[in-house]
């Protein structure tokens, strides 16, 4: 089933092995299997309602799966709460609010980058010199990943006060910020105008070059078919389709489920 | 700017013994402090983290009672087995209490944060009435509602240094402004390190903090054993300067007045407590001339209302915007993004509300 052209022979970062989940009587997910391999660029495409945020959810340790394994650089993560996945390199972003809306956007990213630091307690309250040449290299550290996404102008501004398009940035710097190996994206780009959508393309091409491994939740055909390394199709929590961008568009199944589910710029 | 301003305030209050000579209203500041005090542990809790507890007398409770019984010594029988203990100093008491409701604090953290909101509210609710029934009902140790009179005042200094006992008002107003301000100024740093930002961050939204590798249980427990130890601090300082406890220490009433107190000052703001503290700390002194005791309550309840419902956000917050609106940073964190020195008085990230619901 693992179809996948962009990486050679590496063994995959990401597996989703055999997943369920069901909300009472509803089937969210049935039996889904799907790698990721490093450095790869992955996107999860259906019409709404798929199930592509609670793959997200159960993922990132959100949502427990009635069944199945995820397994992320060869440990399970069952079980795990979703802070100890974050802490594993795996890390999303929401596909509603992603940023601190009252906090300003680089106490946003100060907060995003907690896990690069572990201050002791005591250093911390004594303020001692060590804590505080952590806290100034953190803080560099964030006008660095602000920079990374270009809204190093908006430091200053409440995360809620951004243009919107600017507010999804922040939720990917936020993310990006906790250092992630795999990036977990819930359509990062909904909401945004033609330009704001290539520059945020360029930003996803900057990530990879940081061999940054990505997994895309996005309704933008043209950007998915555009960007992705390899399309999972998702279809009323079933995987429909598994393969390179050339050979989705040409998936019969895939066509059908998109003529009758009405997909937004399918 | 604000450091200065800061300066200029407590060197006021440094000040305020030497010409104020009435020794009732001296007494009360001292007794403003050290609810003062507790206010500002409440809001670590309740101001930085989102989590209310109603219970907070119970470790500003234990911290008296354990800082008066390691001070006056004590002999109980636990099981048949007979436990004395010898007096300890004052000091060693007053740390033993803020240790011991710092425990509890982690015990009542590790408990209620599994569950939060309104079932934190009402863990801590009943762990303090379960510490007032101790404490009325384990006569052998703690007199029961007869009270524990006799606690020693405080007593500072070494061997070497010879030793400094509190007798005086002025003494103690001295002592308890330097543990509020060392207290500030621990608060301060906490808040504006990563610890404190997990917090805020808790706070303002669960969901997406969890998402960059904020542990839950740690930071709220953490504040939980700073805030319950901080309140211990303040029970203690208590009980040496009235030098006499009984159970009604753990009324609720007193639990109210410290949420009143961070509420009206401005809850999620360093500053918020004390100034806050100080209305409701002064008020009583101030209408006791005038009314009766049930009429005062009524009173405060009005003037909170009424704060409440002009400023939703506190006067601390208030004053900050009215200066800012001016000024040329509109840095909705009052403390900007600057990497040069950073002056802010905590209402960094410290606006209230909280969103949740990420999908
Ligand atoms: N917590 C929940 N409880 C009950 N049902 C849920 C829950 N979360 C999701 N669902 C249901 O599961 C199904 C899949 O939802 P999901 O949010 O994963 O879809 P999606 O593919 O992300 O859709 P969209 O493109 O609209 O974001 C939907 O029918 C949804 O109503
Ligand atoms: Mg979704």
């Amino acid at each position: 089933m693992d179809t996948s052209v962009a990486t050679s022979a590496s063994k995959p970062i990401l597996s989703v092995d055999h997943v369920a989940v069901q909300f009472g009587g509803l089937v969210a997910i049935s039996d889904m299997c799907f790698d990721v391999h490093e450095g790869e660029l992955v996107s999860l495409i259906g019409p709404n309602g798929a199930g592509k945020t609670t793959a997200f959810n159960v993922i990132t340790g959100f949502q427990r799966p009635t069944r199945g394994t995820v397994t992320f650089r060869g440990t399970s993560l069952e079980g795990l709460k979703p802070h100890e996945v974050t802490g594993l390199g795996l890390v999303r972003t929401f596909q509603r609010t992603s940023l601190f809306e009252k906090i300003s956007v680089f106490d946003n990213v100060l907060i995003g980058l907690h896990r690069r630091t572990s201050p002791s307690l005591f250093g911390t309250l004594l303020g001692l010199p060590r804590e505080r040449r952590a806290e100034e290299a953190l803080r560099e550290e964030a006008w660095e990943t602000l920079r990374l996404v270009g809204i190093e102008h908006q430091a200053n501004e409440a995360g809620g006060s951004l243009p919107y398009g600017d507010q999804r940035l922040l939720g990917v710097a936020l993310a990006l910020a906790a250092n992630p190996s795999a990036l977990l994206l819930d359509e990062p780009v909904s909401g945004m105008n033609a330009s704001e959508t290539s520059r945020f393309i360029e930003l996803l091409m900057r990530l990879r070059k940081m061999g940054k491994t990505i997994l895309l939740v996005e309704h933008d055909m043209p950007m998915v078919m555009k960007i992705s390394d390899r399309i999972v199709v998702l279809n009323y929590g079933r995987i429909i389709a598994n393969g390179t961008p050339t050979e989705i568009q040409n998936n019969p199944e895939v066509i059908a489920a998109y003529l009758g589910g009405g997909v937004k710029n399918a | 700017m604000k450091l200065i301003a800061s300066l200029l305030i407590l060197a006021f209050f440094a000040t305020v013994p030497l010409w104020l000579q009435d020794q009732y209203y001296l007494h009360t500041l001292v007794v403003t402090g050290i609810f003062m005090l507790a206010a500002m542990s409440l809001n670590l809790l309740l101001g930085f983290t989102g989590q209310l507890s109603l219970g907070h007398v119970a470790f500003f409770g234990i911290g008296a009672y354990v800082s008066a019984l390691t001070s006056l010594g004590f002999s109980v029988t636990i099981f048949g087995m007979p436990i004395v203990h010898e007096p300890w100093p004052p000091f060693v008491g007053l740390i033993f209490g803020a240790l011991a409701a710092g425990l509890c604090g982690y015990l009542i953290g590790k408990l209620a944060f599994r569950v939060r909101g309104a079932y934190f509210v009402i863990v801590t609710i009943s762990f303090a009435e379960v510490v007032r029934l101790v404490s009325l009902n384990w006569v052998e140790l703690t007199n029961g509602p007869l009270a524990l009179p006799g606690i020693p005042p405080m007593t500072l200094g070494f061997e070497w240094s010879g030793y400094l006992t509190l007798w005086g008002k002025a003494q103690n107003y001295y002592f308890v402004l330097a543990v509020i301000v060392l207290t500030y100024v621990l608060i301060r740093r906490l808040v504006y390190s990563p610890y404190g930002r997990a917090m805020i961050a808790l706070r303002e939204n669960e969901t997406l903090a969890v998402s960059v590798g904020i542990s839950v249980t740690k930071y709220l427990v953490l504040a939980a054993v700073f805030s319950g130890a901080l309140a211990g601090l303040a029970g203690g300082l208590y009980a040496h300067y009235i030098q006499i406890i009984d159970p009604m220490i753990f009324m609720f009433l007193n639990t109210v007045t410290m949420v009143i107190m961070v509420i009206t000052g401005g809850k999620g703001t360093l500053a918020g407590p004390v100034v806050g503290g100080l209305i409701f700390g002064i008020a009583p002194v101030v209408l006791r001339s005038y009314v009766g005791p049930e009429v005062q309550w009524i009173l405060y309840g009005v003037l909170m209302i009424l704060i409440v419902f002009v400023l939703p956000e506190g006067i601390v917050p208030a004053i900050e915007r009215w200066f800012n609106r001016g000024g040329a940073s509109r840095s909705p964190t009052g403390r900007g993004a600057s990497s040069g020195g950073s002056s802010g008085d905590g209402s960094a990230l410290a606006l209230s509300g909280s969103g949740k619901g990420n999908s």
